[in-house]
């Protein structure tokens, strides 16, 4: 698939402002005044730009509010709705924690959930397509809550939680990817089933229907900087993982958390790059490509 | 409206013969053509004259070799375009209600002005029968001809979708897939139509009759290439022409 980078920005950065979001909603920490309105603007800022991030990549912009009508089937409609009613509820939770110095529970865990909420019904996105089976499975939404709440974690300063989900999340993107490369295979969609002419001998793109590229091609199949993934998941791997967690377990600084939080990001998009960039359409097949 | 019909009164779609279908590609022009000049945003091309040219198009015939366990490697042509799935799961994901399949004959539609260019359905599409077209910005899929099969400005005959109304070598046939007794539903099970990707479960309405054997050549007798030739010279006009020229 095609890494466009309006949504690894959008997914990765609203990830986080999500995942903050839902920690302060649960009230770890409860800042007032302030220090309550730095840490919800830095939410905000994530948040709001991924999703501003998120339009660039459609035909059509000017018409994105459409996409809030369909509840009932789609997740990208879902995705829509709990992200404005997270955003709403945090705004009003917010408020009465910088002006009021007021923390209402109520709102505040139900604002943090449907942050949550958003960041899943993102993953589902991705997840149903069983067009592209490294992504149609259980472990994609696992992969995308435990590196928001992780991410969250590392942003609201509560450092012991942020150690065990770092490492959970660490642990949860390395299978992602283990299992993720047998996916394709196990679908059982072949250039045989797609063109039903297995049943006469091997089948074998001989010719495809255009001499130049198409939007297919460009959209589902994309091979650049495949070869590099194993030395991108190392990395991904290190920055995600394994330097937050010496930053943290080092006393504690201001710059070290600074670090942290920066080189898991780094990772967090390169995992995401690695994302699109090594998932297969089943398309690609009747091109002879994968 | 991204809801799929619990069921459709007709199920119309295309049976294509890849027995038949030569690849020339006469279907993929005339729906390119029918459906710029008509319903919808046009099927744009970019770059049409350059160096890299691409365009939109709903419909592209690919060919595919298979080698058989012996004998030679055979040459099918494949069109393919939408197959206007009974589980169509690029109308389910669709966040504006843009994509619909329709309750009374079944063919998958997008309403373009409804339509913001997200791309998911043609992500959700297992045969590519969706494109976003770059100078509208908006989905462009098959529409089964709807504005010619029920249009009565139309004669009759052209009341069909473009690429069946063009195709040569009648690889390509219109019905209601349906109606177990309509002439497509007939051939299908005559000729052991099969679906596409049937793992996806999409049930698409679409079916492809598969190639039939091939005809196996009969054996030459061993001493034919002894036995004498026959009619070694020219007779007639070409005789006479023969010797002539032999002589100058």
């Amino acid at each position: 698939m095609h890494p466009a980078p309006s949504v690894i920005f959008f997914s990765v950065f609203s990830g986080l402002g999500f995942g903050l979001l839902f920690w302060l909603g649960l009230g770890w920490p409860s800042p007032t005044g302030v220090v309550a309105f730095v840490f919800f603007a830095i939410a905000y800022v994530l948040a709001v730009g991924g999703l501003i991030a998120s339009t660039f990549h459609l035909g059509r912009p000017e018409r994105a509010l459409k996409a809030f009508s369909q509840l009932k089937t789609s997740w990208l409609s879902r995705e829509a709705i709990c992200a404005v009613a997270a955003l709403l509820l945090m705004a009003v939770y917010g408020a009465g924690a910088v002006f009021l110095d007021q923390h209402w529970r109520i709102i505040g865990v139900l604002g943090g959930l449907l942050s949550l909420g958003t960041v899943f019904t993102t993953s589902m996105i991705y997840a149903q397509l069983k067009t592209v089976p490294r992504w149609n499975m259980p472990l994609t939404p696992l992969n995308f809550l435990s590196l928001s709440v992780a991410g969250g974690a590392l942003l609201a300063g509560q450092v012991t939680w942020a150690l065990w989900l770092i490492l959970m999340a660490g642990a949860v993107q390395f299978a992602t990817w283990i299992i993720g490369d047998t996916r394709f295979a196990a679908s059982g969609t072949t250039l045989a089933t797609a063109t039903q002419l297995g049943q006469i001998g091997s089948v074998r793109a001989f010719e495809p229907p255009h001499t130049g590229t198409n939007y297919l091609l460009r959209e589902f199949v994309y091979v650049i900087g495949r070869k590099h993934a194993f030395k991108l998941r190392v990395i991904a791997l290190l920055l995600i993982c394994v330097l937050p967690l010496i930053l943290l377990l080092v006393p504690f600084s201001h710059a070290a958390g600074g670090l942290a939080v920066l080189a898991h990001v780094a990772g967090v998009l390169t995992a995401r790059w690695l994302f699109f960039a090594q998932a297969e359409h089943v398309v690609g097949l009747y091109y002879g490509k994968r | 409206m991204t809801e799929l019909p619990q069921a459709t009164q007709k199920k119309l779609g295309l049976v294509i013969d890849l027995d038949t279908c030569v690849g020339c590609h006469a279907c993929v022009i005339s729906c390119k053509g029918w459906n710029t000049e008509n319903y919808g945003a046009p099927l744009s091309d970019q770059d049409a004259y350059g160096a890299d040219p691409s365009g939109t198009f709903l419909n592209r015939v690919h060919s595919y070799e298979v080698q058989p366990d012996t004998g030679p490697a055979q040459l099918f042509h494949f069109p393919k375009s939408c197959l206007h799935c009974e589980d169509a799961p690029c109308v389910t994901v669709c966040p504006t209600g843009a994509s619909y399949k329709r309750a009374e004959d079944g063919i998958v539609l997008v309403n373009e002005s409804d339509c913001i260019g997200c791309g998911l359905c043609a992500w959700a599409c297992p045969y590519g029968a969706r494109e976003l077209d770059q100078a509208a910005g908006v989905m462009k899929k098959c529409t089964l001809c709807v504005d010619r099969i029920y249009n009565d400005n139309l004669p009759e005959e052209d009341r069909i979708p473009a690429c069946v109304r063009t195709c040569p070598s009648g690889a390509r046939h219109f019905g209601d897939l349906g109606d177990p007794d309509s002439d497509v539903s007939q051939l299908v099970v005559a000729r052991g139509g099969v679906d596409l990707m049937p793992e996806q479960g999409t049930k698409p309405v679409n079916k492809y009759l598969p190639p039939r054997p091939k005809d196996q050549m009969p054996e030459i007798d061993v001493l034919a290439p002894f036995l004498a030739p026959i009619d070694q010279e020219p007779k007639g006009f070409l005789g006479w022409l023969d010797r002539t020229l032999d002589k100058i």
